[in-house]
């Protein structure tokens, strides 16, 4: 497949960096931030989203979705890269609703589906219990109680744990800490008695939550998928996670190398712009290089996904660990550029790198990935 | 897309039937790479054989038009043709600068009569030849040029020196960027001309490097007659010959970051470090190796969305300056992994064991890749100043 987006794909970018530049420009991310927001973000803005079917556009059309592809999930990621728009996106359209959509009964599907598509249900999927993105570093324990599981232990980072009302849960059921088998999903109600969510206030003033599992019963019936075996429904929700905050990582980095090659033009010192100046053109221009050659990965990855979902974790791992490194880059630079402006909580280019670090961290930063092709790689 | 498939059939059954099994190996030594031209000396039968049947078909150059002794393929079954070869290891029938540089500019820029002249012969490796851009006194600031080509009637008497002249002691011909204007500024007074390396006044000279090998010769013109046929395109024009020139030797020299070789660095540095639980025993090496793959196949994917951009007419003109950029910086890189990943092995400079040297050679030629062909501080101004468009640039 081509590397360049079709034109249903660019109309949809079009269509969707228009509305959020009119309804979710950077003041709004601001707005929530400076009124400490209890949920962190907008549902006004959510029912939007619903409204245009962003909420279901993975999921199938059978079940009310739009049944568009990685690509597109992608466009929209990308787009609220550009204006660093929190919403339950990625943690309720992409991971909550892959999950389902792959692992459900029919059953499940219908249950859980057509409600997210609506907007009626914010879900999100609890795997990490360490500092370090670990997917197979699983303490959390379900241990069979009759007909049902007993949950104990607890999450970190959840990505909108504090006002998901279905939370997927990876436990283990079987083997230890490391291992890739004996791990199960769970669909927990979040009112579940047991259950306890705190927020957690983060550098971007995005949102996620510890989690705490204590006795927490849950019905066999809530197994989603096979017991003792999540690991591939967990890596393939995992790996629509890592494309998806590649393609944000995309859109954040765009940005914020747009604002500083149009201040590179307009500041000028020693009576000429800065941009007239080799040590910062090169700089410029390399960095131009690398947002180029990652934006060619991570589209690709979400094509891959696309195609052949069940493959598609070697070049996740090479997009992710390259817009992680690029768009590090990219929001190092742009601080930089700006100089002392840059440093001011006033102006939004430090918004930039404070969300290029989360999105660094989330599903695995870049030394994850790289140490994951090597063992791919066998070396 | 049905037709494609029989194409690829069709291919593939007329390379086994034609590719000798000695030209399905990888190319080891320089001597395996085939140039043609006048003085060509085949290594073996079958290499020879190889070119021929190649250049029978126009293979050797697919996308070229049949009259002009190309194949006539279309972009589609030229990319076919390419994965079938590499599918049974098929080396490349022929090498050469007409094929890579001079044949896109001939089919851009020439005239109908040097078209029929030049073109076939390049596709069939009857003609070498060699590229006269740079001088002793201009590299980067290559519009500097001062060898004069005088108005003779017929002819152009060609005075002055060429450098980085690649393999022009083996060149059968050369095309030559030449001073026609001496009072226009810089750019407004180029001539692209053609002529014959036997002409009477043409001599080269060898130049070593640092790899030991001597790929780049010095080569002078005294009072040398050109036939004014010979002029490609307009009279001091030559500028934008050279430009679209050097963006297809960007594009060649960029390609080099993407190249796939069999085994993966990680693969090969295993084999010298060693392994810990499956793992390179020394970690940071391996760190930086799986840093290297990650960007070389990201690299390979922005080649193939340059390509894929250049088909909707959507690729910027400046973007082979990218290429070239980051090609070559990722292949400087990759050597600099090899030899320590080759460790003490890697330093041997002759002798089978090391084949002649070859580790450490092709590490030494590597670090040209970022300065001929323009030099990546150069790429760099490129990108500023056309693509970013950045002040004063």
């Amino acid at each position: 497949m081509a590397l360049v987006l079709n034109d249903e794909q660019t109309m949809l970018r079009d269509n969707a960096r228009g509305f959020l530049a009119k309804n979710a420009p950077i003041a709004h991310l601001r707005a929530l931030r400076d009124n400490r927001d209890a949920d962190g973000f907008s549902r006004a803005l959510w029912k939007d989203f619903v409204e245009m079917g962003w909420a279901g556009i993975l999921v199938p059309q059978d079940y009310g979705g739009l049944g568009l592809g990685h690509v597109e999930a992608g466009v929209v990621m990308e787009e609220l890269g550009h204006t660093l728009t929190p919403s339950p996106f990625l943690s309720t359209a992409l991971l909550a609703a892959t999950a389902i959509a792959r692992a459900g009964s029919e059953k499940e599907k219908r249950k859980y589906l057509p409600k997210i598509v609506a907007g009626e249900l914010i879900a999100t999927l609890a795997v990490d219990e360490t500092a370090k993105h670990h997917p197979d570093n699983i303490a959390t324990s379900a241990a069979r109680a009759g007909n049902n599981f007993r949950l104990n232990g607890a999450k970190s980072f959840v990505i909108d744990g504090h006002v998901a009302d279905l939370l997927i849960v990876v436990a283990r059921t079987a083997d230890k800490p490391g291992d890739t088998t004996g791990l199960t999903l769970f669909l927990v109600d979040a009112h579940t008695p047991g259950v306890r969510a705190e927020r957690t206030p983060i550098v971007d003033s995005h949102n996620a939550a510890r989690l705490t599992f204590e006795d927490v019963n849950v019905s066999s019936d809530n197994v989603l998928g096979k017991v003792d075996d999540a690991w591939n429904v967990l890596e393939g929700a995992l790996n629509v996670g890592r494309a998806a905050v590649a393609a944000e990582m995309v859109g954040a980095s765009e940005e914020a190398f747009s604002r500083t090659v149009a201040y590179l033009k307009e500041r000028k010192q020693f009576g000429k712009a800065i941009g007239e100046f080799q040590a910062l053109q090169h700089r410029a221009a390399h960095l131009y290089c690398e947002l180029e050659v990652t934006r060619a990965a991570v589209l690709k990855a979400l094509q891959t996904l696309d195609d052949s979902y069940d493959s598609a974790g070697p070049i996740v791992s090479v997009a992710k660990a390259r817009a992680g490194l690029s768009a590090t880059l990219a929001v190092q630079e742009a601080v930089q550029m700006h100089g002392g402006i840059g440093m001011t909580d006033e102006f939004d280019i430090g918004l930039f790198m404070k969300r290029v670090r989360v999105g660094q961290e989330l599903f695995g930063d870049s030394n994850f990935h790289a140490d994951r092709l090597a063992r791919l790689n066998r070396y | 897309m049905e037709n494609l498939e029989n194409f690829r059939e069709e291919t593939r059954a007329w390379l086994e039937a034609n590719c000798p099994p000695e030209m399905r190996r990888p190319a080891q030594t320089e001597d395996d790479t085939c140039w043609g031209g006048r003085h060509a000396v085949f290594q073996s039968d079958a290499q020879r054989l190889w070119l021929e049947r190649m250049g029978a078909k126009g293979w050797t150059v697919p996308e070229w038009p049949r009259e002009y002794g190309g194949g006539g393929l279309s972009r589609d079954e030229a990319k076919i043709l390419r994965q079938e070869m590499r599918a049974l290891n098929c080396r490349s029938p022929l090498d050469s600068f007409g094929i890579w540089m001079l044949g896109p500019a001939l089919l851009k820029y020439g005239s109908e009569e040097q078209k029929h002249e030049h073109l076939p012969k390049i596709a069939r490796g009857e003609i070498r030849w060699c590229q006269g851009y740079s001088e002793p006194g201009s590299g980067s600031d290559l519009a500097s040029l001062q060898t004069r080509a005088e108005d003779k009637g017929d002819n152009f008497l060609v005075n002055g020196s060429k450098i980085w002249t690649s393999y022009a002691d083996k060149a059968d011909w050369i095309f030559c960027l030449v001073r026609t204007d001496p009072n226009a500024p810089k750019h407004e007074g180029i001539s692209f001309v053609l002529f014959d390396m036997e002409s009477p006044g043409v001599s080269t000279k060898p130049i070593t490097l640092i790899s030991g090998a001597s790929p780049f010769c010095q080569t002078f013109f005294d009072d040398v007659l050109v036939p004014k046929a010979n002029l490609v395109g307009k009279l001091n024009k030559g500028w934008d010959i050279a430009k679209y020139l050097l963006t297809h030797e960007r594009d060649m020299i960029g390609g080099m970051g993407g190249t796939t070789e069999s085994r993966s660095l990680g693969q090969v540095a295993s084999d010298s470090v060693g392994t810990d639980n499956g793992m390179l025993a020394d970690t940071v090496l391996r760190g930086q190796i799986a840093a290297f793959e990650i960007d070389a196949h990201a690299f390979r994917l922005a080649m193939d969305r340059v390509g894929d951009m250049a088909k909707v007419g959507k690729a910027h003109p400046a973007i082979s300056s990218l290429l070239k950029y980051y090609g070559t910086e990722l292949n400087k890189r990759r050597m600099e992994l090899v030899m320590s990943a080759g460790g003490t092995d890697a330093l041997e400079w002759e002798g089978e064991r090391s084949r002649e040297g070859r580790t450490a050679r092709a590490w030494l030629r590597s670090k040209a890749n970022s300065i001929e062909g323009g030099t990546s501080e150069v790429q760099l101004n490129i990108i500023a100043k056309r693509i970013l468009g950045l002040p004063g640039a």
